[in-house]
């Protein structure tokens, strides 16, 4: 039995250990949050925060974060009002809106790493995160303005 | 709380948006939105492309009813249906604001519901060819107005006074006589009970008491949603009981499973069940190309399964489909006289008479849309009736395709659509949910079918492949006295059609016959090509190798002849007049060519526009280039500015895009402003990396490590985006695919200033770092 917390609720699972944490979330525990855009670590989609870091669930398995925390887009902020959110918000980010969830969690994930990233270090940051509807200029605005105060 | 009113010193910020000073007086007159409602209106013949006329012509035609559309509840709340798929544009949040701007509702209090398939009751559904602003505006007002004025009948009557006494305003009626007010929740009952006004006694708001169109003010519906986890995808559906199935399908376009081993797949934990999906013949339109789907209690398990699944496949006749060699057949087939699609004066003879004759031979592979949701769908089909959940740009389509698939009767599918994690044109086509209601009907429970990353690539309907060949002839003066465009490219009617050679006039018609220039010898030609897979709509269709041809040639023939490119542009732009180009079948987008002409008055003017906002001409560094480029599509004017770097290595880098669209009438020129900055990621995208390449009738790439996408660390530093206000009476055109075609084009006249080489074939690839 392998045992997870979720957005700070304990879970459990006691099926295949290989199974990717990505489908887990999505279609074991309900949260839909998280995406599935490529299943190979190449878009971003299903970004999650295990930890303190931000990690690809669609190539983590349920036995890779046994025991740790796992913060999904559901568990961000109990209103979704982290300043990331919120920045999201205020530049009008997303079109399609689908790469989203994956994004806000990574720049949130730089943000607890890095406070005030420059916009080269935000471009680095966030370039593992696709957006094929290419929100990518207000994308790193939002993060630039979640890092100075929204 | 938006983009436009908080100008941050953020980079690039301030200067993203301009719309330049707004005048709409007496706009929309002559949209062609005539008669009353059409609550039962005629179901014409769903052909394969009705696009041929405007709105009312197309299937099922336009519904104007606040019945049908509006509701108030007795609390105030107000919930308007959006009709149209949302896939990133805005529309579910533009049409519904139409509405309430018109009926004088406040949107706070606005709930936006999402109407399911079903266009007798709403009208055509097809969120596609950029329709939807161009073809609902009016009847949204309409909508609106209607809703507006029952609601001041009512409380006339309730007052007993005439209803030109009383005036709608901010959510309630107001008779100014009396002071007495009344909000629209007290007035829904009684409201309700009003006949509905004729659509031509409808008095529609002056367009300077507009509180919400064409300011930009408002944040999409779903914006909360989005950031929060909760907005639901296609994927995101889940029922009681439901299984999750992947299919493993036939890696040739048109192949046949000849056996399969399930043993290993069913070992898998979490498989439950291994089964053949029925396939139909290629090319049958939209219908699933059959293989084997594993059935399992999650996604994960379901994708494993399939990995363990022993396949053995018959490629059939498309087996031998290989780029390379296909290349030299359109390179080959450019090269020859084809059937001649639009003729003026004499192209062959001025081209021999020419001082100097400049040859562009442009090729573009397929490009698949990776759309970032991938297509997905959710079936529960139960005796003879079918309920699906998916993101599908054609709602009403897939009803139909359903229907007919199972045998059952359209009115027994509800469709109900989520919203689409992009959609490009991909998700016009239906194959995923027909195979969810498949499953589910031989499974007898509700089946959630994901296509991976890899299934989109392999699978899908991909952009054309094309060759498009252009001779310019040149007199002594360096004036263009000829042009022969020959265009070669499988049709997207080979999807529809067995054998098709030719493209179809809405191709034909993206670029190629309404070539805007004021040339006297114009022959433009359609050699024959066969196609060896599914050919679809993406987003912008033929006009993005139409817009990299043409505009590459005036580059070429700016460089010929020494001139500025800008110069040359607007020199074979010619006179503002209306162009009359000498073909049987325009097709125009569709629309009435009285309404939407090509105005070569609007093209010379974004050219204008964005050289005088994008400071043409400016000094750039050392390794820099400026390019343009325009295009009119989905009669739209647009054009674009591109500054490129090139560093020693060959990288290349894009400081800073302007690009300046006329799109008439609009809604929303925040959301336009999205669409333009995410066409210039989306052009810089398949202008730099965009190929799918077939070796043995199978696809080559496979996720998006070898079918690559723009990155943020890659994307133009700034995109700015300039709007002509439209002049009065200008009708609203298309915005979400227009943006597209002309970044590729600008891009290469970009590279070449930077560096003096013409690209003719995309991707660029490696091909600066030679
Ligand atoms: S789905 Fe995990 S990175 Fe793309
Ligand atoms: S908003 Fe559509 S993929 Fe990013």
């Amino acid at each position: 039995m392998i045992k997870v917390k979720i957005n700070g609720q304990e879970q459990s699972w006691d099926g295949d250990p290989d199974l990717p944490l990505l489908w887990f979330l999505r279609d074991e525990a309900g949260l839909t949050g998280t995406k599935f855009g490529c299943g190979k670590a190449l878009c971003g989609a299903c970004t999650v925060i295990v930890d303190k870091e931000a990690v690809r669930s669609c190539i983590t398995s349920i036995n890779d974060v046994a025991g740790r925390e796992v913060t999904t887009i559901e568990g961000l902020h109990p209103d979704g009002d982290h300043p990331v959110q919120k920045a999201w918000r205020q530049v009008n980010v997303p079109q399609c809106g689908f790469c989203q969830a994956g994004q806000i969690m990574q720049a949130a994930a730089l943000l607890m790493d890095n406070p005030k990233p420059s916009h080269d270090q935000i471009r680095e940051a966030m370039s593992g995160n696709i957006c094929r509807c290419g929100c990518y200029q207000r994308i790193e605005n939002a993060v630039h303005l979640a890092s100075t105060g929204v | 709380m938006n983009f436009i009113d908080n100008p941050r010193k953020l980079r690039g910020f301030e200067k993203n948006i301009r719309v330049e000073k707004v005048s709409r007086r007496s706009i929309l007159k002559g949209l062609g939105v005539t008669g009353g409602f059409v609550l039962a209106a005629p179901v014409m013949t769903r052909q394969a492309f009705a696009y041929e006329t405007g709105a009312g012509k197309m299937p099922h035609g336009i519904v104007v009813d606040p019945r049908v559309f509006v509701a108030v509840a007795p609390d105030g709340t107000v919930t308007i249906l959006a009709h149209r798929s949302e896939m990133g544009t805005g529309v579910r949040t533009s049409l519904p604001l139409v509405v309430a701007e018109e009926m004088e509702a406040d949107w706070s209090k606005v709930k936006v519901q999402q109407a399911h398939g079903d266009e007798v009751k709403f009208g055509n559904q097809d969120t596609d060819g950029s329709r939807s602003t161009r073809h609902y505006l009016m009847p949204m007002r309409q909508i609106g107005a209607s809703a507006r004025t029952m609601l001041e009948q009512a409380a006339a009557k309730r007052w007993g006074v005439p209803a030109t006494e009383v005036k709608a305003a901010n959510h309630e009626v107001v008779h100014n006589a009396s002071g007495r007010k009344l909000g629209f929740g007290e007035l829904a009952a009684d409201a309700a009970k009003e006949s509905v006004p004729s659509i031509e006694g409808l008095k529609l708001k002056d367009p300077k008491d507009f509180r919400y169109l064409g300011k930009g003010q408002v944040g999409i519906v779903d914006l909360h949603d989005i950031t929060t986890g909760k907005a639901r995808y296609g994927a995101d559906v889940r029922l009681p009981g439901m299984k999750y199935a992947v299919i493993a399908r036939p890696p040739v376009t048109g192949g046949k499973l000849t056996s399969f081993d399930p043993d290993a797949a069913l070992k898998v934990p979490g498989v439950e069940k291994v089964m053949q999906v029925r396939g139909w013949p290629w090319p049958s339109k939209f219908q699933p190309l059959g293989g084997v789907a594993v059935i399992a209690r999650n996604t994960g398990a379901a994708i494993k399964g399939r990995d363990a699944l022993k396949l053995v496949w018959d490629d059939g006749a498309n087996g031998k489909y290989d780029s390379v060699a296909y290349r030299k057949e359109l390179e080959e087939a450019s090269r020859k006289p084809g059937l001649v699609v639009r003729k003026e004066g004499d192209a062959d003879g001025a081209l021999k008479g020419a001082d100097k004759v400049i040859v562009g031979e442009y090729y573009i592979p397929h490009l698949a849309h990776v759309s970032m949701e991938p297509p997905v769908a959710v079936a529960d089909v139960k005796g003879d009736k079918a309920e699906i959940w998916a993101p599908v740009q054609s709602p009403g389509g897939t009803r139909e395709d359903v229907a007919k698939t199972l045998g059952i009767p359209e009115g027994n599918v509800t469709v109900n659509v989520t919203l689409l994690g992009g959609g490009f044109g991909r998700k016009s086509k239906c194959d995923y949910a027909l195979e969810a209601a498949l499953l589910s009907k031989e499974l007898g429970a509700p089946v959630k079918v994901q296509w991976t990353r890899e299934d989109d690539i392999h699978n899908g309907f991909l952009h054309t492949v094309s060759v498009e060949r252009i001779e310019a002839g040149l007199d002594k003066d360096g004036k263009v006295t000829a042009w022969r465009h020959r265009s070669v490219a499988p049709s997207i009617a080979s999807t529809f059609a067995a054998g098709t050679k030719h493209q179809a006039p809405f191709e034909l018609g993206m670029g190629l016959v309404d070539m805007p220039f004021e040339i006297a010898n114009i022959s433009c030609e359609n050699p024959e090509a066969a196609a060896f897979t599914r050919i679809g709509w993406f987003r912008s269709v033929s006009n993005i190798p139409r817009a990299f041809a043409v505009q590459s040639m005036v580059g070429e023939i700016a460089n010929a002849t020494g001139r500025d490119q800008k110069e040359t542009l607007l020199a074979l732009i010619g006179s503002p007049r209306i162009v009359k180009p000498n073909v049987k079948d325009m097709w125009n987008y569709g629309e009435p060519y009285d309404s939407y002409p090509i105005d070569t008055a609007r093209l010379r003017k974004v050219v204008e526009l964005v050289a005088e906002k994008g400071e043409w001409g400016r000094q750039v560094p050392k390794g820099h280039g400026l390019g343009i480029a325009v295009h009119r599509s989905f009669v739209s004017y647009i054009a674009t500015i591109v500054e490129v770097a090139v560093d020693e290595k060959g990288k290349l880098t894009v400081p800073r895009v302007d690009t300046a669209i006329d799109c008439g009438t609009y809604v929303n020129p925040e959301r336009i402003a999205s669409q333009i900055e995410g066409a210039a990621i989306m052009g810089l995208s398949l202008a730099k990396y965009g190929a799918v390449t077939f070796k043995d009738g199978k696809v080559e790439q496979t996720n998006f490590d070898d079918f690559q996408v723009v990155r943020i660390d890659e994307a133009p530093l700034v995109t700015n985006v300039h709007i002509v206000p439209p002049s009065p009476d200008t009708p609203p055109s298309g915005v979400g695919e227009p943006g597209v075609p002309p970044f590729a084009p600008a891009l290469l006249n970009a590279i070449f200033a930077a560096t003096g080489k013409r690209i003719r074939a995309l991707p660029i690839g490696k091909q600066l770092e030679a």
